[in-house]
């Protein structure tokens, strides 16, 4: 049977002939908050298994930038909203059924959390920081102590960020393509490899670049297999999860995703990676940005095939 | 109480009068709607046969719109009815990227709208705008929760369908086949 359907007299911007009322805001802000994630994740964790001075890029250096980072990503959400003036009702309402709203609680809690971290270490990188005000140093200083319990506190908060950014959109069911819970997961390892990368980026000893070479392609590794899988799992759904998995496979974001995410974003920097650590002289940079850019790439596309794909009746 | 309609696509001429209705009792902003008119063709020529529907919001009971809303400017009201508080709104759009039938706009003012089952004329004992003005009179309006309404005996008497069942919202409005 041919089915053809003709909406007549619907025009709603944004919303027909196709849906787009999430544009580079959104992406950008998952971007952010995955790599956020990553950074936080992996300073926590050098943090409690006590290897700050071995690792100072990671531990000390990276976290600088988070807050900068969030208040990007925070001012990107913030563009987006369009009953902007009224966004303060984000944090008169706490509902847990509603992704976007504790995600939105999630960032409020890990925000301060990220300038107290910076603030620990921010003596270690600018050794002439000076604190200006006595109570204010003693604070940190007393702080410092417990940083190992706040380490803790941060890994755990950053995976619960990391795997916000793709629960955000697995949640909506009416979206077929989003509506997969590898989203999560896979959004959370993508967000791990940005941080990782970031931080091969800033670090100057080879011994901390090889660190992590080696992470991000065991997390390169996951996400190629968790893009199988997302396939998998929609190619073995229903007649609405094929449609969408064909936007990938001959449709319209066939090219720009294998080319620039796959290709680009994953594979290639994994080879360089690998060439690298055989002690080939490959400037280790090139796979840093290289993986940042599949990172951010991945998230602009699966935000507009996601809009793209959607039930048929 | 649970307010629904019904309408019998074997009656609808396409004819969009409650599109327009809508818009003027709504004053709905210029190129936008809060209704619209469905063209669907089936069959292989020669032998097709064609539907016309009018959709709108479907106040579905399981309402994604709802759950999804970070500020409960999304909200159910007595009877079922789904609206949309403007002032609560903060225009995220996550209620916009959740609603399988594309039912709701963003608002030029910025925030987000869409069908209210003219709740100020049902409060009033009358029937929503576009109800009251097809000239077919193809729609019905009522309580599905009260046995002996005219929507319920209808949806007793005759065949119908929703739009998406498969989808989980459990909608509210009601085909007639
Ligand atoms: S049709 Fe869409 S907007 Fe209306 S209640 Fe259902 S999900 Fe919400
Ligand atoms: S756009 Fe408005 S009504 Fe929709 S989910 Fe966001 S706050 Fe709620």
């Amino acid at each position: 049977m041919i089915e053809e359907i003709i909406v007549s007299g619907r025009m709603n911007p944004e919303i027909d002939p196709y849906l787009h009322v999430w544009g580079w805001e959104i992406p950008f802000y998952l971007f952010i908050g995955g790599l956020v994630a990553g950074i936080l994740f992996f300073s926590a964790l050098y943090t409690i298994r006590g290897k700050e001075n071995e690792y100072p890029s990671a531990v000390k250096i990276a976290p600088m930038f988070t807050p900068i980072l969030l208040g990007l990503g925070l001012s990107a959400l913030l563009l987006d909203l369009s009953h902007k003036l009224y966004f303060w009702q984000l944090y008169t309402n706490i509902r847990w059924e509603s992704p976007m709203s504790w995600g939105a609680w999630t960032l409020m809690i890990i925000y301060p959390l990220t300038i107290v971290w910076s603030a620990l270490w921010v003596k270690d990188v600018f050794p002439k920081w000076n604190w200006r005000y006595q109570w204010l140093e003693e604070t940190i200083e007393t702080i410092r102590q417990y940083k190992r319990q706040m380490a803790w506190i941060l890994m755990v908060l950053s995976i619960i960020l990391g795997m916000y950014t793709g629960i955000l959109l697995s949640a909506f069911n009416a979206r077929p393509f989003w509506n997969t819970a590898i989203l999560g997961p896979l959004f959370l390892t993508s967000g791990l490899s940005a941080g990782a990368a970031l931080i091969m980026l800033l670090s100057k000893t080879t011994k901390e670049k090889h660190l992590f070479a080696r992470i991000d392609l065991m997390l390169i590794g996951t996400e190629l297999f968790l893009i199988i899988h997302l396939f998998m799992g929609l190619l073995a759904g229903t007649q609405v999860h094929i449609e969408a998995a064909k936007l990938f496979l001959g449709g319209e974001f066939t090219n720009s995703f294998w080319i620039f995410v796959v290709f680009g974003g994953l594979i290639f920097p994994a080879t360089l990676e690998i060439l690298e650590l055989r002690k080939i002289k490959i400037p280790h940079y090139i796979s840093a940005i290289l993986v940042l850019f599949g990172s951010l790439a991945l998230r602009f596309i699966v935000v507009d095939a996601g809009q793209a794909s959607r039930w048929l009746y | 109480m649970r307010y629904a309609m019904a309408i019998d696509t074997k009656k609808c001429v396409g004819c969009s009068d409650c599109v327009v209705a809508c818009q003027v009792e709504n004053n709905v902003p210029i190129g936008h709607c809060r209704d619209w008119v469905i063209e669907a063709t089936s069959g292989t020529y020669p032998d097709l046969s064609m539907e016309f529907r009018t959709e709108r919001c479907n106040h579905c009971t399981d309402a994604p719109c709802v759950r999804c809303c970070p500020t409960e400017a999304s909200h159910i009201v007595d009877g079922g009815i789904v609206l949309v508080d403007a002032n609560e709104c903060i225009g995220c759009k996550a209620c916009i990227e959740s609603c399988p039938y594309d039912a709701r706009y963003i608002h030029p003012e910025g925030h987000v709208d869409k069908c209210t089952f003219c709740i100020h004329r049902v409060e009033k004992g009358e029937n929503p705008a576009c109800v009251s003005v097809c000239p077919t009179k193809c729609m019905y309006f009522g309580d599905t929760d009260d046995p002996n309404s005219e929507i319920s005996q209808l949806l007793r008497k005759r065949k119908w369908k929703t739009l998406i069942p498969e989808a989980g919202t459990k909608p509210n409005i009601y085909y007639l086949t």
